[in-house]
């Protein structure tokens, strides 16, 4: 199957140029709340992927029913009813996750990509680039969830999906975890680094 | 000299333009001006009027107003070693104690300025370099006050990280030297504090009971040695009328506590020295401390039944870090309010924190890092307000005319 150039712009954009996190600086909230280790910052990352993709298909099959007094409204509860979803399997598969990720994965239905994806994209769109751009997203979220927890959980904590990678040599011989990895404002100074990176790099190619 | 002079600026010729080291070129600068007065003047163009001192020279004034609590910090860290461990006992110091414990603590203090200066300057060096730009001298002064504020058994590598990390997110990323919202030094002592708790508090942190560079490691500490700070003491006490010392030993500076923070005497030399030359302002000083003394005046007299709160209004101006706060860090004339009113406002701020946060809040023993901190912050806005009361005083009084 050919992907029209579209379909993989709709994909491939979200992940670089035009990443929520990095360029749109959305779902920045989320991204403090559940960076602390890598195993919640996975599991939301997959979720809200999920999620992003899923209700962009739904509303786009449905956008040309939906009447556009009530379409917040129509959004919303799709979202509501995937997030519901979503955390029941995790209640029920992953409880540990579910409990450490706790409010944050409800307020995923406020996450400012889900609504802006849904008014900008899937009410526009054919549900094939709808898909593709949910995926694109929801990856575009989740790859700078991981790179924030992976550095906030080694620095922090000394571990890597909660197994311990700093042996024990080092904090013998004088060295400790950085707490302030684990403080919300360290989350925010690292998503202000990768901005910073980013920036650099593309600056320089549209140059 | 004037042979010296000759070669250094002949060796200068490889910087200029089409030179060997062209690029480099802000390094050369950076020393040149450092060394000798700066030969370019501004051009007659209409009327100038401008004084000598450029920022390098109230750069290094204010390194010099610094000395005094340097050196005797170095000499209260070997004093404090050679208490808890029994070489000394009350009254009994004799000449070479007194050089051993200078000589101990000059070498205990010296890695910390090294590594200060090493990879402050290392960053601003960099940063110079990348943005083309001339090297500030911004941080002369913080890699000389990072060594003061820490205490003396922070391991190196923490110093080097908050240093770096105070360079980079508290200066480079806002423009760099005079474009900064906070306070760099305190930055890196904040990010020591909250990053690393555990090396920064507690009984151990502040004097140095093992050797320094394998110098009188053997020694052993003294039975039932606590190596808590007066500060300390006071907030994790049960008794409420504690009374961990007097006025006199407080303002002496003996006592265990951060390397240039202990002794009154000291800081208010280079306060003295500050203020006559005009580099720091004698309002936000003595703004701090007014108020302060005035805060923990009510509370003593209507606060709380514990001994922080019951510890005399004088005692609180003359303990931890409020001193050389209010003299060396809140008079910092980038980070400070501007207005002359505004600097009233600001120092009346950080002299109120300091003590709430002192009394109430049982985890934070020290408050003056914080309040300045919170005084930083708000400086523009209580500038900005002044700046539009002003304009509408004037206005008024136009209007009247009119």
């Amino acid at each position: 199957m050919a992907l029209s150039k579209k379909t993989k712009e709709a994909f491939l954009g979200p992940l670089n140029l035009n990443n929520p996190v990095l360029v749109q600086i959305l779902g920045i909230c989320s991204a403090l709340a559940v960076t602390v280790q890598l195993k919640p910052a996975l599991v939301m990352g997959i979720s809200v992927t999920i999620i992003v993709a899923l209700s962009n298909v739904v509303v786009s099959l449905i956008r040309k029913s939906i009447p556009m007094r009530i379409r917040i409204i129509i959004q919303l509860v799709v979202v509501a009813a995937l997030v519901t979803i979503v955390s029941e399997v995790l209640k029920a598969f992953a409880y540990d996750v579910a409990m450490q990720l706790s409010v944050y994965l409800g307020l995923i239905i406020t996450n400012c990509i889900l609504m802006g994806r849904l008014e900008a994209f899937a009410m526009t769109n054919n549900v094939k680039d709808s898909l593709m751009d949910g995926l694109g997203n929801g990856f575009g979220y989740a790859w700078i969830l991981v790179v924030v927890a992976f550095v906030r959980e080694l620095l922090g904590s000394g571990k890597l999906l909660g197994m311990q990678v700093i042996p024990d040599w080092c904090y013998e011989h004088g060295y400790s975890n950085c707490g302030m990895m684990l403080m919300p404002a360290m989350a925010l100074i690292l998503v202000g680094c990768i901005i910073w990176a980013h920036r650099s790099i593309n600056d320089k190619e549209a140059k | 000299m004037e042979k010296f002079y000759q070669m250094w600026k002949e060796f200068g010729k490889n910087f200029e333009e089409g030179g060997k080291w062209q690029k480099l070129s802000s390094f050369y600068d950076a020393f040149d001006t450092f060394l000798f007065t700066p030969q370019t003047t501004s051009g007659r163009v209409g009327a100038q009027v401008h004084g000598g001192n450029d920022s390098k020279r109230t750069m290094i004034l204010v390194v010099m107003a610094l000395v005094p609590a340097l050196l005797f910090g170095m000499f209260n860290v070997g004093y404090q070693h050679l208490l808890a461990t029994g070489q000394l006992v009350a009254g009994g110091m004799t000449c070479a104690l007194w050089w051993k414990a200078f000589g101990f603590g000059f070498l205990a203090v010296l890695p910390f300025i090294l590594v200060s200066y090493i990879v402050g300057l290392g960053i601003e060096f960099t940063v110079a370099q990348i943005k083309h730009e001339e090297v500030a001298e911004g941080f002369l002064v913080t890699g000389f006050i990072i060594p003061l504020i820490v205490p003396i058994n922070t391991p190196l590598w923490m110093v080097a990280i908050a240093t770096a990390f105070a360079v980079i997110f508290a200066k480079e990323i806002f423009g760099g030297t005079g474009y900064n919202i906070f306070n760099v030094a305190l930055i890196a002592r904040a990010f020591l504090f909250f990053a690393y708790p555990s090396a920064m508090t507690g009984d151990h942190a502040f004097i140095r009971e093992g050797g320094t560079w394998g110098w009188d490691s053997q020694a052993q500490l003294v039975d039932g040695f606590s190596g808590a700070t007066p500060m300390g003491q006071l907030a994790t006490t049960t008794d409420a009328n504690l009374m961990p010392m007097d006025f006199w030993t407080a303002f002496n500076g003996l006592i265990p506590g951060s390397v240039g923070e202990t002794c009154g005497w000291a800081i208010l030399l280079g306060a003295i020295l500050l203020i006559c030359t005009g580099v720091a302002s004698w309002k936000t000083m003595l703004s701090i401390l007014a108020t302060a003394g005035v805060t923990a005046w009510l509370f003593n007299a209507f606060g709380p039944e514990t001994a922080v709160a019951n510890y005399p209004w004088y005692m609180h101006l003359v303990s931890g870090g409020l001193l050389f706060g209010a003299v060396f860090m809140a008079t910092d004339p980038v980070t400070s309010a501007r207005t002359e009113c505004g600097k009233w406002i600001y120092g009346a701020l950080i002299g109120f924190m300091v003590i709430v946060i002192r009394v109430l809040n049982p985890g934070y023993p020290e408050g003056m890092m914080l309040a300045i901190l919170l005084g930083n912050t708000f400086a523009p806005l209580i500038d900005w307000c002044v700046v539009r009361r002003n304009i509408k005083k004037r206005l008024a009084r136009k209007e009247a005319v009119a």
